[in-house]
């Protein structure tokens, strides 16, 4: 029952860790928390849904466009909400994230309205029991594709030149722009991959529980940023283990008490980590600049 | 309470106003509130709603199952919510800025998924059989004991602290402001009057729901305060004044756009953070492209030419001396 209980908790869990390398990567080059990320996720849901069942397209073609998408949407939103206050106060662009968020949210449910769709994967999909433990073919392909994308990212962000210039420009803005770096299109591309990301997370967790809604963003959002901070809000690969680490968390705390406490969890733990523990797991403790 | 005043002003305003103006000075109080908060002492906060729930909960429970009268469970219900206050508050002892912001909505959050899961708040059915005892003169007069205290608080040597730990937190503390201590205290003050509104809209509403408190609630407040001018009491009146009841007023001309107001509240809050930050009436020194376009008509083409070369219009982020309309 407890170890049936971990492998959902790391289903979800992965799921929250694509998300969560969204919320890092941007802190990572803006120091913001995108606020829509939890929106661009939910579009990624709908892209997906739409490509599979309206065009017609096979599954890892609509993923992919999906995917491209999103990171459109993603750059969009860079451009028009934070590139412009780009020197303005913190508190500034946090609530301009948060009127983005809101915006994108209603106009999908202006479009999409509001009831829940169903997501039927257009693969067949076989239940499978592994010494004891059910599970099926659709669980394991979220996880393969989670894994696959996590080591891509670090590939990407290690061993390219963009990578390269994406940790610049973390560091160090100015002086990365001084090295020849572009950096808006360093911060857009950012923007694009973690959306991208988000949007894989989408399509998957729609067809995990077969349903598709214009608010299904607003939870897994804000969880996906509980396990970037968990992991260290800034840190690839503390993010990766900040997601698969809540969602066995919150499995754990469903056990433990019961399924309506399930998001309180999250939220205890983001409060105790950013009490006592602001740097998170892997991330390195940092004075703030004056 | 003031039943007579009451009678007088049923007496030239009809019942859908009268609603209305009823709502609108508890949004005010909430608003006025969390501009405090917001506005003077800087602190983004996204679970205002949640010192409302709090209120709004400790109220409607004192007067259902205690029997509690009117004036004492309003009290309560501030006192009650300030106690919140207090423990969120002193999370920013340790968080600064986006960190603290989020704290905030998990706070918010956790208070809603409590309130859904009592037995005794009737959880998701939610909490019936208040007795209407909130009037329109009680709120009047409790939106103005709100907007005096603040008003006097933010001129005080208190507040100029306030705003010092707004404007550069790093310089107050060496200043010899205890930071600490204040924020703490805006939080609590603010948390107490939120209580207060929250027991108002108890008493008007008659029946309470966690959902009538969730994220986009404070979200909604937030709007409020924004368009309204982040440190201007009287923008936050203005603000709340105006949102609320625009949607009101749009339900009976153009009900479609009424729904969707929350597409508007979204576009409105990056517009206005990228045109003018300050909102309305807002009082910090940032400035957002419409003031720095403005500043470069009046000082004409020859320092427009000098701040043109950026790519972008460069908003200054603090102090920004000199550099916009006075």
């Amino acid at each position: 029952m407890f170890a049936q209980q971990l492998i959902n908790g790391l289903v979800t869990g992965s799921t929250y860790a694509l998300i969560a390398l969204g919320y890092t990567m941007v802190y990572g080059v803006l120091q913001l928390i995108n606020f829509a990320h939890g929106e661009i996720y939910m579009v990624g849901a709908f892209a997906g849904l739409l490509l599979v069942t309206v065009a017609q397209l096979p599954f890892p073609v609509a993923l992919l466009l999906a995917m491209g998408i999103t990171a459109l949407l993603g750059v969009t939103i860079e451009f028009l909400a934070y590139r412009p206050l780009r020197r303005s106060s913190r508190l500034s662009v946090l609530i301009s994230a948060i009127g983005m968020s809101i915006f994108v949210q209603n106009v999908a449910l202006w479009i999409w309205g509001p009831s829940t769709r169903s997501f039927r994967p257009p693969f067949p999909v076989t239940p499978l029991s592994l010494g004891g433990l059910r599970t099926n073919t659709l669980e394991l392909l979220t996880l393969a594709l989670a894994l696959l994308m996590m080591v891509g990212l670090h590939l990407l962000v290690t061993r390219t030149k963009l990578g390269k210039a994406m940790r610049a420009v973390a560091q160090d803005r100015e002086t990365a722009a001084l090295m020849g770096i572009n950096v808006n299109r360093t911060i857009a591309f950012t923007f694009a991959i973690g959306s991208s990301l988000a949007a894989a997370a989408g399509v998957m967790v729609g067809m995990l529980f077969n349903a598709v809604v214009p608010n299904m963003g607003v939870m897994p959002g804000l969880k996906g940023f509980v396990a970037a901070v968990l992991g260290g809000i800034g840190h690839i690969p503390g993010a990766m283990l900040g997601g698969l680490l809540l969602g066995m968390a919150e499995v754990l705390g469903v056990a433990l008490l019961s399924s309506q406490w399930r998001d309180a969890v999250a939220f205890a733990i983001l409060i105790v980590v950013l009490l006592y523990r602001p740097s998170g797991l892997l991330g390195r403790r940092t004075q703030e600049k004056v | 309470m003031l039943d007579w005043a009451d009678g007088l002003l049923r007496g030239f305003i009809n019942p859908y106003y009268y609603g209305i103006l009823v709502t609108i000075g508890i949004n005010i109080i909430l608003a006025l509130s969390l501009n405090l908060v917001t506005g003077f002492t800087g602190q983004l906060h996204l679970g205002h709603a949640a010192f409302m729930a709090i209120g709004a909960y400790t109220a409607g429970l004192l007067a259902t199952k205690a029997g509690v009268s009117f004036a004492p469970a309003v009290l309560a219900a501030g006192l009650a919510a300030a106690v919140a206050g207090v423990i969120v508050g002193l999370p920013t002892l340790r968080l600064r800025g986006d960190y603290l912001a989020i704290a905030t909505l998990g706070f918010g959050e956790i208070v809603r998924i409590t309130l859904l899961n009592l037995d005794i708040t009737g959880g998701p059915f939610g909490l019936r059989g208040i007795p209407r005892q909130t009037n329109l003169p009680i709120v009047i007069l409790a939106a103005l004991f709100t907007f005096l205290v603040l008003r006097s608080l933010v001129h005080s040597r208190m507040g100029r602290a306030l705003i010092a730990i707004r404007e550069d937190e790093v310089a107050a503390q060496t200043m010899g402001i205890d930071t600490a201590r204040l924020k703490v205290a805006s939080f609590t003050l603010a948390a107490f009057f939120a209580g207060i509104a929250g027991a108002l809209f108890a008493y008007w509403f008659r029946y309470l729901n966690p959902s009538s408190f969730g994220f986009m609630v404070s979200i909604e407040l937030l709007a409020m305060v924004v368009f309204g001018g982040l440190g201007n009491l009287l923008g936050s009146v203005v603000g709340a004044g105006v949102m609320t009841y625009l949607p009101e007023f749009l339900r009976t001309v153009a009900p479609a756009i009424a729904e969707r107001r929350l597409v508007f509240y979204g576009a409105l809050l990056v517009i206005v953070m990228i045109l003018r930050p300050n909102g309305l009436l807002g009082t910090s020194s940032e400035q957002g492209w419409l003031e720095i376009w403005l500043a470069r008509r009046r000082s004409g083409p020859q320092a427009a030419r000098g701040v043109a070369t950026g790519e972008t219009p460069p908003p200054a982020s603090t102090g920004g001396a000199g550099r916009g309309p006075a």
